[in-house]
């Protein structure tokens, strides 16, 4: 049976508007940024939503007090935007003062990566998950469909402390058809074997489907991992995943070598002296302001799946040598 | 103790010689910008303005004070430890290892709310907790102390229009407006004009006091806390930077300048 694809931000407001008749705590803040569901948020519930206006350090601020006074607190924009607008305000009144106070804070930020295709670099983001992987005690969420970013709500409500939530923009295929991956793990195993596994999150890891398949016509297999919990994920399991290879592979839809998902594995696989080679895929060539579609700016900038196809064959050669 | 039994300008001056003395301890604390706020403290806490319970800091009945000139609130050492939020011994060890008495106070300090010293966070943060507030139908109120300088952060006026937007009336900002901020006269470096007006531009209940004027902030305190007209108050508090100690009172270097130990003695002594 086929689940028709939905957007990540409809189906985890859903769960939040469904949750709110029970729980009193929840309380929802935007920036001025909405979807339809949010409507169904802001005419059933106005004593706990406050549109804070295009104002995003006020976003955290407010967001910060509301969860200091007991609120488990949704907070959502546009992803480059409630990440790099407010940095400081995240790293002040939500990082450090939550290692004091109790808070459940959750920043949904919609638009990962080229998500918003034609919007040009303001509203794409290719350096959040650097900036938030940063902060030692965030959560950094980064699901690959609906599936699973509706399952991250039991994540948000069951878990106190500072979450950011990745969201793609765009409706994207699903992926887990049978149900959400397990949210312990942090990562999800789709197909195993071969020398090089490919590690990939968000949208990438739909690349990565299409990468394994162009490989596997030219006679190598590939593994696919999608890795949705950027901070936490369960290290030792990781390890025993990934030491069945040879070689891994990163993909990520941010910028490359700059701090992202690569530099994070690079130092899991120096750090834990695992016997493998890697190979980090990730937005080369810096801000650029061509129009084109999501898979054509993919290409120009080396994250699209003919580039990719390409510089993992070529990595999965280097190994043989 | 009631307020009728606190004499205010004695604990004022008191609080004023504690800080000196835990400056001449601890040079690394900024003296000038936490004596031009000693009547703000002094009135809040020991002026029957705020309900605390010492013994249960974050009491969900209290009323929240939220310090956003963390750095210039060194006066509330004194103040917190005479009221027994923490042993009194603690101000010995103040910026030493093994306190928790820091340079820029931060939130393991009981008494404390919220991260501060990075200024401009601490009114946007109450603003929230006064939005909680509401919601939640608990009438406590909040009561954020800044600095004039701070005010500079944009931050702070996403709130001050979001506070009005949400008739926040339980809400208070106190400005210690002290005029200068590091480099010298807030006026001459990017000039609030009439803050007061700005602020009742801006929906603001404002009005002004002398700062220095324990007995008048108090007042002013009590009426803003019992006011509740559908509008957030603030209150500018007319302060003079480094007040009291010559060479450093309103002088335009004053926050980075420390006054030498033998001053601060010969003050002491001549101020019992």
């Amino acid at each position: 049976m086929s689940v028709k694809p939905l957007a990540m931000r409809d189906v985890l407001l859903d769960r939040i508007w469904v949750a709110m008749a029970d729980d009193p705590k929840i309380f929802f803040v935007s920036a001025d940024f909405g979807s339809p569901v949010l409507d169904k948020i802001r005419a059933d519930y106005p004593d706990r939503f406050a549109n804070v206006g295009i104002a995003e350090q006020n976003l955290i601020n407010i967001t910060a007090g509301l969860a200091l006074e007991g609120y488990t607190v949704f907070a959502y924009a546009i992803a480059p935007f409630i990440t790099m607008r407010c940095y400081e305000q995240i790293r002040v009144s939500l990082a450090l003062l939550s290692e004091v106070r109790p808070m459940n804070v959750n920043l949904i930020g919609v638009g990962a990566g080229y998500s918003y295709v034609v919007s040009g670099p303001t509203h794409q983001c290719y350096e959040d998950l650097t900036l938030m992987r940063a902060l030692p005690n965030f959560r950094v969420l980064s699901p690959a469909d609906h599936v699973s970013a509706s399952a991250l709500f039991d994540t948000c409500i069951g878990m106190n402390g500072p979450k950011y939530l990745r969201f793609d923009a765009q409706v994207l295929p699903v992926i887990y058809e049978d149900g959400a991956p397990d949210q312990s793990v942090g990562f999800h195993v789709h197909q195993s074997g071969g020398k090089v596994c490919l590690v990939a999150t968000g949208y990438m890891l739909h690349t990565a489907f299409k990468v394994a398949e162009r490989l596997k016509a030219i006679g190598h297999s590939v593994g696919v991992v999608d890795l949705f919990d950027i901070a936490n994920f369960d290290a030792q399991k990781l390890q025993s995943t990934l030491s069945a290879y040879s070689g891994v592979v990163s993909m990520e839809e941010g910028f490359r070598g700059r701090g992202g998902v690569d530099a994070m594995l690079f130092e899991f696989i120096a750090r834990r002296n695992l016997k493998l080679r890697m190979h980090n895929i990730g937005v080369e060539g810096g801000y650029r302001f061509e129009l084109g579609s999501r898979v054509e700016l993919h290409e120009q900038v080396g994250i699209g799946p003919a580039f990719v196809e390409n510089s993992v064959s070529a990595f999965i050669e280097s190994l043989s040598e | 103790m009631s307020v009728a039994t606190i004499d205010l300008k004695a604990k004022a001056h008191w609080v004023w010689r504690e800080t000196l003395g835990i400056h001449r301890r601890a040079p690394e604390t900024r003296l000038a910008s936490s004596l031009s706020s000693i009547e703000i403290f002094v009135a809040l806490y020991y002026g029957e303005v705020l309900r605390q319970d010492p013994a249960y800091p974050l009491n969900e009945q209290r009323d929240r004070c939220v310090i956003s000139k963390g750095h210039g609130s060194i006066c509330m050492y004194p103040i917190l430890a005479d009221l027994g939020f923490f042993p009194m011994d603690e101000l010995q060890k103040v910026c030493q290892t093994g306190g928790f008495l820091g340079g820029i106070p931060d939130p393991v300090i009981p008494g404390y709310e919220t991260m501060n010293g990075s200024l401009g966070h601490g009114l946007g943060v109450a603003t929230g907790m006064a939005l909680g507030l509401k919601r939640k139908g608990n009438d406590r109120s909040v009561f954020v102390v800044c600095g004039d300088g701070e005010l500079h952060e944009g931050a702070n006026w996403e709130a001050i229009m979001f506070a009005s937007q949400h008739k926040l009336d339980n809400l208070n900002l106190i400005v210690d407006d002290n005029h200068i901020s590091m480099l010298g006269y807030t006026k001459d470096i990017v000039d609030h004009v009439d803050l007061g007006a700005r602020l009742s531009a801006f929906g603001w209940d404002c009005s002004a006091v002398d700062g220095h004027d324990v007995i008048a902030v108090q007042a002013e305190l009590m009426r803003m806390k019992s006011t509740h007209s559908g509008k957030p108050k603030a209150l500018i508090a007319r302060t003079l930077k480094g007040h009291g100690v010559p060479g450093l009172e309103n002088a335009a270097l004053c926050h980075i300048l420390n006054p030498k130990p033998e001053l601060i003695d010969s003050l002491l002594e001549q101020n019992p």
